[in-house]
């Protein structure tokens, strides 16, 4: 089987080569740093002719998803991409993505929102749309950036959900690593094209996204159609399921691809580890190295990389951490006025698990604020001692 | 040209049951618009707006043609997706054509359609200007006229001028530009076709008499179109490759130089019963000068 080639790219360049292997056909995106790379790629594969799409230079952000939603209703593969406040800047039409049910992937390369301005990283832009029924997929480097790209597809035309895959900005969107490029062939062999049948194209008249009543109400033919809180239900019961989705499309990869990123989570060194490390994106992977350093300080303690934020895999969580007495949260985001949003997530999940152990919220790296494996270190001796329930690393208090 | 009414196809693409008021000038410019467009494989786009409850509540629509509904800032970048996503699946029979009101319009929707008449996007853009926020009861918009009392402007009435929207569309170099109204439905069914069978963006605007934000009798709503264009408030024109043209009552007022004055059409009207003198006198003095520059630009086509 060929695996394809290695070359020397960027987390930027990886997102866009795999939206390029995907077939995506049509594209709409707005630039903002630190994505803007994603969009010059593409642009210029769909000028040179070596990608068969339509390119829209939209205005806005706002335009750029409403455009991308259009394009999918009517049965394309579509994709953009975007940052911070463009993505906040979308939030409207994020909602709209999720309801309309379209299968749309957009890369969210993870920065600092104003006010004021930062340019530089944190995960708070994609944190804060948390509830847009989304499926938010996080990533350790720009390998898996490729990867999950691909998979966001099949996952998002499975479960007719759409599909963020975050990266952190300048940590993986502007540094070059080695990436392996699988083939086109192998590609196509895992991402088929769409192949729903869109009603809109039937006889007969077709409102898409109409006003909804409350509660049901009898259609032409007198059968009962849903109201408005049964769709939310769908919605809702079709991103729980997609947890499943998400790991069979993983499984399905490794077979054909030779690569595994963990489905909805993965664990690093938990064996026997009575202290976890939970955090998101490529400061999980700097946790790893925590770990590593740990362990050889005596500590028993692991990691837990959250892979999917949306659907919140609770019962896989749960026992991956059901022998730790303690655990370290990290994150690079904060509920404001409460804690870090992954940590309240997972105390909610261990609560329904009925485990207690003791949980550390630990809020980092804002707006590129630096974060070194040794200070992690550090936090985490602090926790696994008499260290604070909750803390600003590195902050100036 | 379409001579007489019942030379218009004789098919309904609205059932009775819609959900618009009774004598809705957007109902009546639907009706016409869509005996032109349906002929074709046509897909309309909706951003929130009377044409949303028009278009019925689900699972039910009493309109025979495919619609789909967009927010109220998107109707521009929403249309040219749609647009786009026709092309590349090879669909692209379909005549995409968006109905939106003066606010999705005039307001919130300006800068998803300026950028789509600037990307050049092949769809047809209609503005359906009932001269305010009629579907959540009469607020004041940004194509309101000078003297209208709306319910955020209680009071002192709109003192500012309406916003002049086919300015700003025309800024854009686009190859189709018209104005319509229901009250004269074979100048509307005709130029319906005309960009129906056009390329790029098209844009139309179309006068809608509203009779309960604009306070006048249902049976009225025809009349009320008629005297807009009577009065020249409301110019019946197209505007093709730059080149301006008067059609229809505003051809004909233009050659005999009968122009009502505007009084009668305002004091029809309870939406202007506070406007003030020197407001008729400024709104009368913008709608000659209005008048005068297309006149002259028609002459000079002609």
């Amino acid at each position: 089987m060929s695996r394809g080639i290695t070359k020397i790219l960027t987390a930027n360049e990886a997102a866009a080569t795999a939206a390029g292997l995907c077939r995506v056909q049509v594209i709409a995106a707005y630039p903002i740093t630190p994505q803007t790379p994603v969009t010059e790629e593409l642009a210029s594969m769909v000028e040179k002719g070596e990608l068969d799409a339509e390119y829209l230079t939209v205005e806005s952000e706002h335009s750029a998803m409403a455009a991308v939603i259009g394009a999918s209703q009517v049965g394309a593969r579509a994709f953009t991409a975007t940052s911070a406040n463009g993505l906040l800047y979308m939030h409207e039409m994020l909602h709209w993505a999720a309801g309309s049910r379209v299968p749309l992937v957009m890369v969210c390369v993870n920065r600092g929102v104003g006010a004021p301005w930062t340019i530089l990283n944190d995960q708070q832009d994609s944190i804060s749309q948390r509830d847009t029924g989304w499926i938010q997929l996080y990533c350790r480097n720009s390998q898996e950036v490729m990867d999950t790209t691909i998979q966001a597809y099949k996952i998002a035309e499975k479960s007719l959900l759409p599909v963020m895959v975050c990266y952190d900005g300048f940590v993986l969107s502007h540094a070059s690593t080695p990436v392996e490029v699988p083939p086109q062939a192998l590609v196509d062999k895992y991402l088929p094209p769409r192949t729903e049948v869109f009603r809109i194209f039937e006889d007969g008249p077709c409102n898409l996204n109409p006003l909804i009543l409350s509660d049901p109400r009898a259609d032409a033919n007198g059968e009962l159609q849903p109201g408005y809180m049964d769709l939310r239900y769908r919605l809702h019961s079709d991103l729980l399921s997609s947890e499943e989705v998400i790991r069979a499309s993983d499984e399905e990869f490794l077979e054909l691809f030779g690569r595994t990123w963990g489905g909805a989570l993965w664990l690093y060194l938990m064996d026997n580890a009575d202290h976890a490390i939970v955090s998101m994106g490529s400061l999980a992977s700097e946790c790893t190295i925590a770990a590593e350093t740990l362990r050889t300080m005596g500590y028993r303690v692991g990691v837990v990389g959250l892979r999917s934020y949306r659907p919140f895999p609770a019962k896989e969580l749960g026992s991956a951490l059901a022998h730790a007495s303690g655990v370290t949260v990290m994150e690079k985001d904060v509920s404001y006025g409460y804690e870090g949003a992954v940590a309240v997530d997972l105390k909610g999940a261990l609560f329904n698990e009925g485990l207690r152990p003791k949980l550390h919220s630990h809020v980092a790296g804002l707006g590129g604020r630096d974060i070194m494996p040794d200070e992690i270190v550090e936090v985490v001796r602090r926790d696994m001692a008499t260290g604070p329930l909750v803390s600003w690393v590195n902050a100036r208090l | 040209m379409t001579k007489k009414i019942r030379e218009l196809p004789q098919e309904e693409y609205i059932l009775p049951g819609t959900r618009s008021c009774a004598a809705c000038g957007l109902m009546l410019t639907y009706r016409h618009a869509l005996k032109a467009l349906a002929q074709k494989k046509v897909l309309i786009t909706v951003p929130a707006s009377c044409m949303t409850v028009l278009h019925g509540v689900y699972p039910i629509t009493p309109v025979k043609v495919h619609c789909i509904n967009n927010p109220f800032a998107a109707t521009g970048a929403s249309s040219s997706g749609i647009v786009a996503g026709l092309r590349v699946t090879g669909k692209q029979n379909y005549k995409v054509v968006a109905f939106a009101g003066d606010g999705g319009t005039y307001d919130i929707g300006i800068q998803a359609l300026s950028g789509a008449l600037e990307r050049g996007a092949d769809f047809m853009y209609v503005c359906y200007d009932n001269e305010g926020y009629m579907n959540t009861g009469t607020q004041r918009s940004s194509a309101s006229p000078a003297g209208m009392i709306t319910t955020t402007t209680p009071v002192r009435t709109k003192l500012q001028q309406k916003k002049d929207m086919i300015r700003i569309v025309e800024a854009h170099n686009i190859s189709y530009i018209a104005t319509a109204s229901p009250a004269y439905p074979l100048d509307l069914y005709d130029k319906f076709v005309v960009a129906r069978d056009m390329y790029g963006p098209r844009y139309l605007e179309v006068h809608a008499p509203c009779p309960p934000g604009w306070g006048f009798s249902n049976k009225d709503m025809v009349k009320i179109g008629r005297m807009a264009v009577e009065c020249g408030i409301h110019v019946l024109f197209e505007i093709k490759e730059g080149h301006l043209r008067l059609t229809s009552r505003s051809l004909r007022l233009g050659e005999k130089g009968t122009r009502k004055p505007i009084r009668e059409y305002l004091s029809m009207q309870s939406r202007f019963r506070k406007i003030t003198e020197p407001q008729i006198q400024e709104l009368q003095e913008l709608t000659n000068r209005r008048w005068e520059s297309f006149l002259t630009r028609h002459d000079e086509q002609a």
